[in-house]
């Protein structure tokens, strides 16, 4: 990994944020929703109206508009929420903080799952236990998050009474409240993921399994415990990386509706309240800090993978 | 086409899924004659009837037959999916072929254009548009359709740079054609084979995220019996009726599957040597 590809990696994660700039930009001023009147009501005088527009700046020519919003958002400064009046750059940094939380634990918790379960299918390929991650695979990438949602929380919370079926508990404040809360909001988001990457797992350890050092590694006598776990393990994870990465993509898109079912105030909720209430400056930062954390995520991951594997070089 | 179908069949992914579809198409075609009850029709004696002879899968809050509204709730879903996925696919696989033919400077500004795009999150983005459109299912699909046309591009792009180097599309820029005629002529149907297997897959997530907008109130509108709609709408009465909730989440898992299994069928059907 070489200076100039890192260099080369920023690069592109700085214009990827530029082009969604642009884009979430782009969209909220096409919104049929006129700042000034949201801000003021239906009611409002013309005389108050064009003063906010004043000082909103909303006369100034497009690009100028952009620019200063930009400007601002790189500072950190969104802009005043048009629903609450609060600052939007902190509130929506403490939701991505809860929602980083959720992720962060439901690609724990699917690790845990997904990396023994597809390589136990790879070694028992094609009986029950390979036709079973097989299954599983199917259910879970056919039921949206919403139906997994609503349907563990029929299950666990409203049937056997095991988990609360709404909220949030800060872990600083009540771990045990909080673990309880998120219990099911993570089991959800970790299902889809288990699909995937199950199914990445075991087809990357057919291949591993398959190959030449794995024969001989079994040839020289060693123990098959050790081929699987020394041998084999190592390089078939390499690709899950990636596929983790990407996965982050659909985790940050599922959060939305997953924070919505299970009224967790992250950011997507946070951004589908924004939506709702065509609540502009909120919709932006929403947006604009969702993709970055994504951008991010991905050249980690790539980063990961170049450190973890020692014959991918970058130059 | 017929050797494809019969290879399809015999895969076992490509039966199942071709069996699912027949039910699926059934119910869009004919949904609303093969409805054993009117699906609007309220009974307000009949709320939450549980399952059993006079309504097969129960009734909802307001005694309307919960099996009417699913097979007629199955035009307000399916259509829209596959129009967004045509739509999204179209326009990838034209953006993909033209970056793959234009190739240098351009290929590569457009690509990283379409990485970054990418970079949003789908279901944020269709919100995005969605919410600059306005509500509604025609939006929704739309917003659909632009968020897959860039993974769409990018699928169809790394076929056509393996297209653009074969002979009959070097003998065209030779004959002098103009652009367009190559890239729409000469390169696009020779790239439609794995790009249509792909938009196979694709349709169970336009599904799922069709229903994923209409559920949060954002697609198809009440009183459609949309399944997203169904299943937002029958939440409050989980405790009552466990059925109103389950009945539509099965049906959209069930086209999901549908779609998955035939592409993967697909695929099969088309790379005999590939095992796995």
């Amino acid at each position: 990994m070489s200076a100039s590809w890192l260099l080369r990696r920023l690069a592109l994660i700085l214009y990827t944020v530029f082009i969604v700039s642009v884009l979430v930009f782009g969209i909220t001023q096409a919104l049929p929703a006129d700042a000034a009147v949201t801000l003021l009501g239906e009611n409002a005088t013309a005389e108050a109206l064009n003063a906010i527009r004043e000082r909103l700046g909303l006369g100034d020519p497009i690009w100028w508009q952009y620019l200063r919003w930009v400007g601002h958002a790189a500072t950190g400064d969104f802009g005043l929420s048009m629903r609450t009046g609060q600052p939007v750059g902190p509130e929506m940094l403490t939701a991505l903080g809860r929602s980083l939380l959720l992720a962060v634990a439901a690609i724990l918790v699917m690790l845990v799952i997904a990396v023994p379960l597809g390589m136990v299918a790879a070694v028992r390929q094609g009986k029950l236990a390979d036709m079973a991650t097989g299954l599983i695979s199917y259910l879970g990438v056919s039921f949206p998050e919403f139906v997994t949602a609503t349907l563990l929380a029929m299950l666990l919370a409203d049937t056997l009474q095991w988990l609360p079926a709404t909220g949030y508990v800060s872990p600083l404040e009540d771990f045990g409240g909080a673990v309880r809360h998120l219990a099911l909001p993570v089991l959800t988001a970790s299902l889809i993921l288990v699909a995937h990457v199950a199914r990445m797992v075991r087809s990357e350890t057919l291949d591993v399994l398959h190959s030449d050092y794995i024969r001989a590694a079994r040839l020289k006598g060693l123990p098959e415990r050790t081929v699987l776990v020394r041998h084999a393990l190592r390089n078939a994870l390499l690709p899950v990386v990636t596929i983790v990465a990407l996965d982050v993509g659909y985790l940050l898109g599922g959060i939305i509706v997953i924070e919505e079912i299970f009224a967790i105030p992250g950011i997507g909720r946070q951004l589908m309240v924004a939506v709702t209430a065509r609540d502009l400056p909120s919709i932006q930062a929403g947006a604009l800090i969702m993709s970055a954390t994504y951008a991010v995520a991905n050249t980690l991951a790539d980063v990961a993978y170049a450190v973890l594997d020692k014959r991918i070089r970058y130059d | 086409m017929t050797d494809l179908l019969r290879r399809l069949m015999r895969t076992p992914q490509g039966a199942i899924g071709l069996i699912l579809l027949a039910v699926l198409a059934a119910a869009c075609l004919f949904g609303p004659w093969l409805a054993p009850h009117d699906p609007e029709k309220m009974d307000f004696l009949g709320r939450f009837r549980p399952l059993g002879a006079q309504n097969w899968f129960g009734a909802d809050q307001f005694g309307r037959d919960v099996l009417s509204r699913l097979l007629v709730g199955a035009r307000s879903t399916l259509p829209m999916a596959l129009a967004a996925t045509l739509l999204g696919t179209v326009a990838g696989a034209v953006v993909g072929t033209a970056s793959a033919y234009l190739g240098g400077r351009w290929d590569e500004a457009i690509m990283r254009t379409i990485d970054a795009v990418m970079a949003v999150p789908g279901l944020l983005l269709a919100l995005l548009l969605v919410s600059t459109l306005g509500n509604g299912a025609g939006n929704a699909m739309i917003a659909i359709a632009v968020t897959f046309a860039p993974g769409m591009a990018r699928v169809t792009r790394a076929v056509a740079l393996t297209v653009r180097g074969q002979d009959y599309v070097k003998s065209a820029t030779v004959r002098g054609e103009r652009a367009s005629w190559i890239i729409f002529r000469e390169m696009l149907p020779n790239v439609m084979a794995p790009v249509v297997i792909e938009a196979t897959i694709r349709v169970s997530f336009a599904v799922m995220l069709f229903a994923t907008l209409s559920f949060l109130g954002l697609g198809a509108q009440p009183p459609a019996s949309e399944w997203g709609l169904m299943v937002a709408e029958a939440r409050q009465y989980v405790h009552q009726a466990p059925w109103i909730l389950i009945a539509p989440s099965l049906a959209i898992a069930m086209t999901a599957i549908a779609f998955n299994l035939l592409g993967d069928g697909l695929r099969d059907a088309m790379n005999p040597r590939d095992e796995r």
